[in-house]
């Protein structure tokens, strides 16, 4: 009995650090729809594009070059998106622009995999990674590391969409693009600032995760972790993205600990979805999602 | 001039509304289906049949099916390859095991489907848009593990299970002619069943719905029924088109062949070819079908007869480019042309009904 208590306390542990680093990923969903209404599908595939040229730029370049290579990159491919994408698609409904960004994710990974080359790459950010018993349960420092950065990054996120100048013109671009317009927002401006911090993001969620498993293919997949994530906690809130995330970490890890040998493991694949469509039979919102009243 | 309008004289309500009311448009279904049926089977290669003709028509069925769902009736899936797996092991279940002759098992491997994916349309009623485009990638996910993980349907850890050999009545089904014809069959009676439902009481339902659904449920339309039936009759389709994979088009049902890509691939057919159009499901899948075989052949001519680019054109950036270029092409339709291919079509019938008159 202790043991299985014991074994569930370390589960969850691991899990609500596995957790944080979905909520990194999710939050660029989040950036980019609470700041102009655009349901990213591309995000995992901008975290892998930002992993993979990092690893491939470190094995020349020094780490910090690279990052800068990098931001320079995510913040040209943002102003790109506005352009070659967004331009065309303004006061269109959000399923054709959502379809679209389905198009720039084929599109980013085979730009990814094309100019960095299809292999695995191994990331080293310079951080050992050490494992640490703290009272019986062992936790990696890397994941410590992700815990950290993603509290930091939340918090700068929060300040700058609350108190900013900037950030309030990105929140009601996001509630009424004609509305925006008219009362003397740059639309497109806010799209390229909104796209260019969910690269920013990708890039902290790529070197994180890269250094954890490696860089491939199945990185882009994290995308598919994070929606979950994400209607869980609500798509257009950023505590939501974070608590969401640590839910649905502890959640998986303990489901695959403790149902997956009964019925031949391998549900972590499909729990946190599991989880979030029951929430979603309760709250169509998410925990923390803007209820829409529509009106005809 | 060629296109001709004019001339047709309706008298009575009954071909007013008829599916094709031009005399031009009947000819020119007609010819299509004298083609299909008489010219293709006999004159296409066996190479043409099996990788050409064969997918195309199975992808124009699973791609009716989503275009149905999304494009007519406005709910997003991305579980559609999820709903064809569930029709390729139901089809083989009951064919291997059960010996539930040929046609009954496409159709209950499509009933099943059916069941599966209304359950999973149920949380249409309440959440929309991303939330839902979300809870479908759920049912991919789902039935990707209960198939792989449930021995009784897929057998075991590979899950891959081959079809027994094709026979009806004690005619065998073994040469790709007689697959074609099979597929062909089904896939007309099916896509004429499709274009009349939708000049139908249920049809319009559901295009009131994709158009403001909060406004067809204040004209009495009722939600439930109209948004679970769309998402019934749409894996229907999922699921035979999943039984033809089977039993036409690999022989062998593999859960490897219905992951979450193809859903993406099934719903770039209906953007590409056309969202809310019967004809555009067609156009759709046959560009999807020509795509990959396009790419590969003007890259390695390129490569043969002007430079020797093997070392630029590796393998790997051969698969890379079909995917940017598939990528491309989505946002480009959905920028440029968001009537797809389909819109294309109409275009020429305009150019063609003044020719040669500039107005």
């Amino acid at each position: 009995m202790w043991d299985t208590a014991f074994f569930a306390l370390e589960l969850t542990i691991s899990g609500l650090l596995v957790g944080l680093m979905y909520s990194l990923v999710a939050l660029g969903f989040v950036l980019i729809y609470k700041a102009s209404g655009v349901f990213n599908f591309a995000q995992g595939d901008m975290t892998f594009l930002a992993a993979l040229g990092l690893a491939a730029l470190s094995v020349k370049l020094p780490l910090w070059v690279g990052v800068i290579i990098i931001i320079g990159v995510m913040v040209a491919l943002a102003m790109a998106i506005e352009r070659i994408v967004l331009k065309p698609l303004v006061a269109r409904p959000p399923l054709v622009l959502f379809m679209a960004t389905i198009g720039i994710a084929f599109f980013l990974q085979g730009l990814a995999q094309g100019v960095w080359g299809t292999q695995p790459r191994g990331l080293n950010l310079g951080v050992a990674d050490e494992t640490y018993e703290i009272a019986g349960i062992f936790v990696s420092s890397l994941d410590i590391l992700g815990a950290i950065v993603a509290g930091v990054l939340v918090v700068v996120l929060v300040w700058f969409f609350q108190k900013t100048k900037t950030g309030r013109a990105l929140r009601a671009v996001s509630d009424d693009h004609e509305a925006a317009l008219s009362v003397g927002i740059p639309l497109r401006k806010a799209w390229g600032i909104t796209w260019a911090i969910a690269g920013i993001v990708a890039i902290v969620a790529g070197a994180l995760w890269g250094t954890r498993v490696g860089v491939q293919a199945s990185l882009a997949l994290l995308a598919l972790k994070a929606l979950p994530v994400l209607i869980l906690g609500g798509i257009d809130s950023i505590p939501g993205a974070i608590i969401g995330g640590l839910i649905i970490g502890a959640t998986e890890n303990l489901a695959e600990g403790l149902l997956g040998p009964m019925v031949g493991g391998g549900i972590k694949n499909f729990f946190p979805y599991l989880l979030a469509l029951i929430v979603l039979g309760v709250r169509p919102y998410g925990l923390f999602g803007r209820e829409i009243i529509e009106r005809v | 001039m060629f296109y001709r309008e004019t001339g047709v004289f309706k008298t009575t309500y009954a071909t007013d509304m008829e599916l094709f009311p031009l005399p031009l448009d009947k000819i020119g279904f007609a010819v299509c289906i004298l083609f299909a049926f008489l010219i293709v089977p006999f004159f296409a290669s066996h190479y043409l049949l099996v990788s050409i003709f064969i997918p195309f028509l199975v992808f124009s069925l699973a791609a009716l099916g989503l275009n149905i769902l999304t494009g007519y009736a406005g709910q997003l899936s991305l579980g559609h390859a999820g709903f064809m797996a569930v029709g390729a092991y139901a089809t083989v279940v009951m064919y291997n095991r059960y010996d539930v002759p040929l046609p009954l098992a496409l159709l209950g491997a499509g009933a099943i489907t059916a069941v599966v994916g209304s359950t999973f349309g149920l949380p249409s009623l309440r959440i929309k848009g991303f939330y839902l485009a979300v809870s479908t990638l759920a049912a991919q996910l789902i039935i990707e593990w209960v198939i792989t993980h449930v021995k009784w349907i897929s057998g075991g850890v590979y899950s891959t299970v081959d079809i027994r050999a094709l026979e009806f009545m004690g005619w065998k089904i073994d040469t790709a002619p007689e697959k074609y014809y099979v597929a062909l069959v089904i896939v007309v009676v099916m896509a004429l069943f499709a274009k009349n439902l939708m000049r139908s009481r249920i049809g319009r339902a559901w295009m009131s719905i994709r158009d403001m659904d909060v406004a067809s449920e204040i004209i009495g339309i009722s939600q439930f029924k109209y948004k679970v039936l769309a998402f019934a009759v749409s894996s229907f389709y999922a699921g035979v088109a999943g039984g033809l994979v089977v039993a036409v088009y690999y022989g062998s049902a593999n859960i490897e062949e219905f992951h979450l890509m193809l859903s993406f691939e099934i719903l770039g057919m209906v953007i590409i070819g056309g969202m809310g159009s019967i004809l555009g499901s067609f156009l759709g899948a046959a560009f999807m079908t020509l795509l990959p075989i396009f790419i590969d052949l003007s890259i390695s001519s390129i490569s043969h007869n002007i430079v020797d680019l093997s070392k630029v054109f590796t393998p790997d950036l051969m698969a890379n480019a079909k995917n940017m270029i598939f990528g491309a092409l989505i946002i480009f339709f959905l920028a440029v042309e968001p009537l797809g291919l389909a819109r294309l079509w109409n275009t020429i019938k305009d150019y063609l009904r003044l020719w040669p008159f500039p107005y």
